[in-house]
């Protein structure tokens, strides 16, 4: 079936898949806002044990939603993988080790003579909350503000700063986007305990942390789109492929595509809505709300960054190295063989679910997690 | 542009692959294998209802899951380092390589850490049935993470199923199933999972055995004994039945490793195998020194009979296969290295012609990319032409660590064998215990699995040296170019990172061991 379809079909299909992925990613995200609280809200040991296991429970979606986000474009669009690993090394590798740090803190932590204290992977999951959240924030700007790299004939990557992307990480245009996932995903960490947690004084900081955080999400946000919307963006000539710089260029594409701006505002409506129905009431399900605006944001910023004859990896430095969904992507081949494996993704989504909801039927309190014995503790 | 690489990025680059992809291998092994060994305990748990079934399986689960944090830890640097170190690479292959990476997430990995979950916290929120089901599908979910990753390795080794584009430069994908199903990356998957099976056994059995020589846990370590050493005896079965068909794929596929493996410098009828040899450098033959063995033990015409089947088959050495052979219509290497040279250039060309937007030339510049024959005298050697003016030698892998790898790992094999199939008699007539040198050499044991494990990588991955792609792109083309400091920097702390780890994982270990099994 997916032979029928053209190269350029299959190129956007996979573009959708691939910010889908991306979407999810930032929704999961909730667990590194959430370990960014291990202090402010865990005051005592115990308080501390319990929200690290609630996050515990699901760090690993996270992670892999992350590796597979990262395999899916290199396996549809790999020149995009070539260019922005081996180009932005810095950045990455920065990103790497906030996770690298990430997986053995969780099962290490609390297990006898670990080496290095569980204060330590405590700092670890720290860590890895602020500099993989603020990081990817920033790397993912670079779609609309653009890189200085070039490319050569065979493709392969010269970045033009001794940086290596460091430098588009002070940028502040994708700072505020950096920011703006850092206290997103800080909400959705407390909207996740919200849901979770049973226990009174936990529960109380967390609402009062709600607020404090709401507002600077909302600011940087606010900052983050109205930039966007203002400058300039990289148009690609449909006919020709040649980039330019057209002004206002994002505008002119949500303007043009009616449904993004649909998604986008019912997104920023579904976030909000969550976590003013948090503020107003106790009630656990402020996570769901805000969750699906999450994605529904981050999948129209994909959309306005790839779609609408957008290069989605421009670069600053040489317009016409930028690339565009058509040029950097796999052969129609491949695209048509990964087509049938995405088949896969609504089973996977299913029993993702049924487990989620079999781990999650009780609040996770106090005895939980001293009991010992029959649960597997980090 | 190649030229001006500098061999310190290439080295150090090597190196920190190595590094990290040896590192994330310590881990993964074991728990590829014990996974299977908790699912099969917990099912007979489940069917007998017998709670010191449940110690048993909960104990070996613990030990599971301190190895699978830092396997998922040092598995994400690997998928990040094909983008950030070897980005010419990626790019090149991407079309085919891309593709396993991505099924691998997304039906491995998330199969894997979605039971992982259930697994590890649903021993008394779900269904002993739905949590048994989770432990057998967290296992299927490890080893369907081992094919991907393992099918995408067996094409670099012998790249199938492809065609190159001259449009975009690359390989791109023309057969998924020539892919997916090359003897190579089916040969590759069983050996790597059963010798994977092989560790685990070997570990189980050590760590009882140090439960019996302190006498205790007792009947659990007797237990988890026979567990380990049926699985031991099947998986040191099959590791050396592949183990064979590798060494014969091997021979067919990559001529060069396998003379470097065997150390054989003179191509030969009846070629002797050498069993055991110690080796020193020759540098009397200026320029070209080699190894040669200071002693070595040999049984006539084996290597000839292994990979023929006849003593009289004609294995190629070394010198056959860089200076040629006519006799045995082996081309030499500067022959391929022309050939290769001339592909280059006409993809330059090509390249011009287009920009030019010279129409004539283009079109008759493409229609060599379109003759078959054209493609299997000159594109089939497009590797070595990045070769021209360079030396010969660049050429030849390390013979002395693909010798050495090779029959470490060969005689391990015939140990573990040995041992495993006693553990399992003297098991199964419950005798298994009485003899204390027998439970001394099962604990010393447990390193020697992972010696095995990584020789076998050593050999697959510094055999196929100088390419990445084998025959078709060197490593020197498949560099990111960064400064060499950059890379040295990450490699340090790489090093320093892992070392920490490993100390905090080595602790924990021994005092999860020393702890046992939980107490009823
Ligand atoms: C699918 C690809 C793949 C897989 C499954 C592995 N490797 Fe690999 N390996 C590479 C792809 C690769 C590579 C990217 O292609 C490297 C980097 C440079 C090179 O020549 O090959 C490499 C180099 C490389 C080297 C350095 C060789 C040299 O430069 O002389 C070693 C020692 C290993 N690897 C070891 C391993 C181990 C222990 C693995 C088991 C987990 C492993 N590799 C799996
Ligand atoms: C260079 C090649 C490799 C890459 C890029 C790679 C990548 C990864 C990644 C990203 C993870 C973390 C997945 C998660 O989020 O759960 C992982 C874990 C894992 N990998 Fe690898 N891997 C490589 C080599 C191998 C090989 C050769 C095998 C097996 C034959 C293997 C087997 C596993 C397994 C079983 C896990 C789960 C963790 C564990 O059980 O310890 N990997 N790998
Ligand atoms: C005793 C007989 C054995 C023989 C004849 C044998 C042969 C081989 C050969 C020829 C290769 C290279 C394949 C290639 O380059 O593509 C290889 C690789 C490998 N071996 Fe073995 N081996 C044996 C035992 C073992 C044992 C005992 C272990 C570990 C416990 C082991 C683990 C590995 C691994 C992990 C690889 C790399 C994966 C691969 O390339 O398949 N082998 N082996």
């Amino acid at each position: 079936m997916f032979e029928n379809l053209s190269h350029l079909a299959l190129q956007q299909y996979w573009f959708v898949i691939v910010s889908l992925l991306g979407a999810l990613l930032v929704f999961l995200m909730f667990v590194q806002g959430g370990q960014t609280f291990i202090f402010s809200i865990g005051k005592t040991k115990t308080q501390r044990t319990i929200i690290v296991n609630t996050l515990g429970r699901k760090w690993e979606f996270t992670f892999t939603t992350l590796v597979t986000f990262g395999g899916a474009f290199f396996a549809s669009f790999p020149l995009f993988y070539a260019t922005s690993f081996g180009g932005a090394y810095w950045v990455w590798m920065l990103i790497l080790f906030a996770f690298v740090i990430q997986a053995v803190s969780y099962e290490y932590r609390s297990k006898a003579s670990n080496f290095l204290g569980q204060k330590t992977f405590d700092v670890f999951l720290f860590t890895n909350g602020l500099v993989g959240t603020v990081l990817i924030g920033t790397a993912v700007a670079t779609f609309f503000s653009g890189s200085q790299f070039s490319l050569n004939e065979m493709n392969s990557v010269t970045w033009e700063t001794n940086t290596r992307g460091l430098e588009a990480a002070l940028n502040p245009f994708n700072l505020s986007l950096g920011l703006t996932v850092f206290f997103l995903s800080r909400v959705l960490g407390l909207l996740y305990f919200m849901n979770t947690i049973e226990h009174d004084e936990i529960i109380e900081r967390t609402k009062k942390q709600l607020f404090i955080n709401a507002v600077p999400f909302v600011v940087f946000f606010l900052v983050f789109v109205i930039w966007l919307m203002l400058r300039d963006g990289y148009a690609v000539d449909p006919e020709t492929g040649i980039v330019s710089l057209e002004p206002f260029k994002y505008w002119h594409n949500l303007t043009e595509m009616p449904l993004v701006f649909v998604m986008l505002l019912t997104g920023v409506l579904g976030v909000l809505g969550g976590i003013a129905w948090s503020l107003l009431k106790t009630t656990s399900n402020g996570i769901w709300f805000s969750g699906v605006g999450t994605v529904l944001v981050v999948l129209s910023f994909f959309f306005l960054a790839g779609f609408n004859n957008t290069a989605f990896y421009p670069s600053s430095y040489d317009l016409q190295s930028s690339l565009t969904i058509q040029n950097s992507s796999s052969s129609k081949f491949t695209l048509v063989t990964m087509s049938y494996v995405s088949l896969a993704v609504p089973f996977i989504l299913a029993y993702i679910a049924y487990a989620w909801r079999s781990i999650n039927n009780k609040k996770i309190d106090e005895t939980e997690v001293t009991a010992g014995e029959d649960t597997h503790i980090y | 542009m190649i030229e001006s690489i500098d061999t310190s990025l290439i080295d150090w680059s090597r190196a920190q692959f190595a590094l990290t992809a040896m590192f994330h291998w310590i881990f993964v092994p074991l728990t590829l294998g014990l996974s299977f060994i908790i699912a099969f305990m917990e099912t007979i748990y489940v069917r007998t209802g017998n709670e010191e079934w449940k110690r048993i399986t909960r104990f070996w689960m613990k030990i599971f899951g301190i190895n699978f944090a830092i396997g998922v830890s040092t598995g994400i640097i690997l998928e990040f380092e094909f983008g950030t170190n070897w980005s010419n690479y990626s790019w090149f292959v991407g079309d085919i390589f891309g593709a396993p990476l991505a099924i691998e997430g997304i039906m491995a990995f998330f199969m894997e850490s979605t039971f992982i979950a259930v697994m590890f916290f649903g021993w008394n929120k779900v269904s002993k049935r739905f949590h048994l089901a989770s432990t057998w599908l967290t296992a299927i979910g490890a080893n369907l993470s081992a094919v991907w990753i393992l099918v995408a390795n067996a094409w670099m080794q012998n790249p199938v199923g492809t065609m190159f584009n001259p449009e975009t430069a690359r390989n791109e994908m023309t057969n998924f199933w020539d892919v997916f199903l090359s003897d190579m990356a089916v040969n590759k998957f069983l050996h790597t999972i059963t010798s994977s099976f092989l560790l685990a056994s070997l570990v189980v059995i050590g760590i009882s055995a140090y439960f019996l020589l302190r006498n205790k846990h007792v009947l659990f370590a007797k237990r988890s004994t026979v567990v380990g050493s049926v699985f031991g005896v099947i998986a040191a079965l099959v590791t050396i039945f592949t183990g064979d068909t590798s060494a014969r794929m091997v021979a067919q596929k990559q001529p060069m490793k396998f003379a470097a493996m065997e150390a054989l410098y003179e191509g030969q009828t009846h070629a002797p195998l050498v069993v055991i040899g110690a080796m020193r450098t020759d540098t009397t033959r200026i320029p070209n020194p080699r190894e040669n063995f200071i002693f070595k033990f040999e049984i006539p015409n084996a290597l000839s009979y292994m990979v023929f089947l006849t003593p009289s088959g004609f294995v190629p050495g070394i010198t056959d296969l860089v200076y040629g052979n006519e006799e045995q219509g082996i081309m030499p290497y500067s022959e391929k290295i022309d050939r290769g040279a001339e592909a280059i250039a006409t993809l330059k060309d090509l390249k011009k012609a287009k920009d030019r937007g010279d129409q004539a030339r283009y079109a008759s510049l493409m229609a060599k990319f379109d003759n078959n024959e054209w493609m299997g005298e000159h594109y089939a050697h497009f590797g070595y032409g990045y070769y021209k003016n360079r030396p010969l030698k660049e050429l030849i892998p390390n013979v002395k660590l693909n010798f050495y790898s090779f029959h470490i790992m060969v005689i391990l094999g015939m140990h573990f064998l040995i041992l495993t199939v006693i553990a399992l008699y003297l098991s199964l007539k419950n005798k298994w215990g009485n003899h204390k040198w027998l439970l001394w050499v099962a604990l010393l044991t447990i390193p020697l699995p992972w010696v095995a494990s990584q020789a076998g990588w050593v050999l697959a991955e510094v055999g196929r040296q100088p390419w990445v792609v084998y025959e078709l792109m060197p490593t020197i083309s498949a560099v990111t170019r960064l400064s060499p400091g950059a890379v040295q920097l990450t490699f340090w702390i790489f090093l320093a990172t892992f070392t920490t780890l490993f100390i905090a994982e080595i602790k924990i270990m021994t005092t999860q061991i020393k702890k046992g099994p939980e107490e009823k």
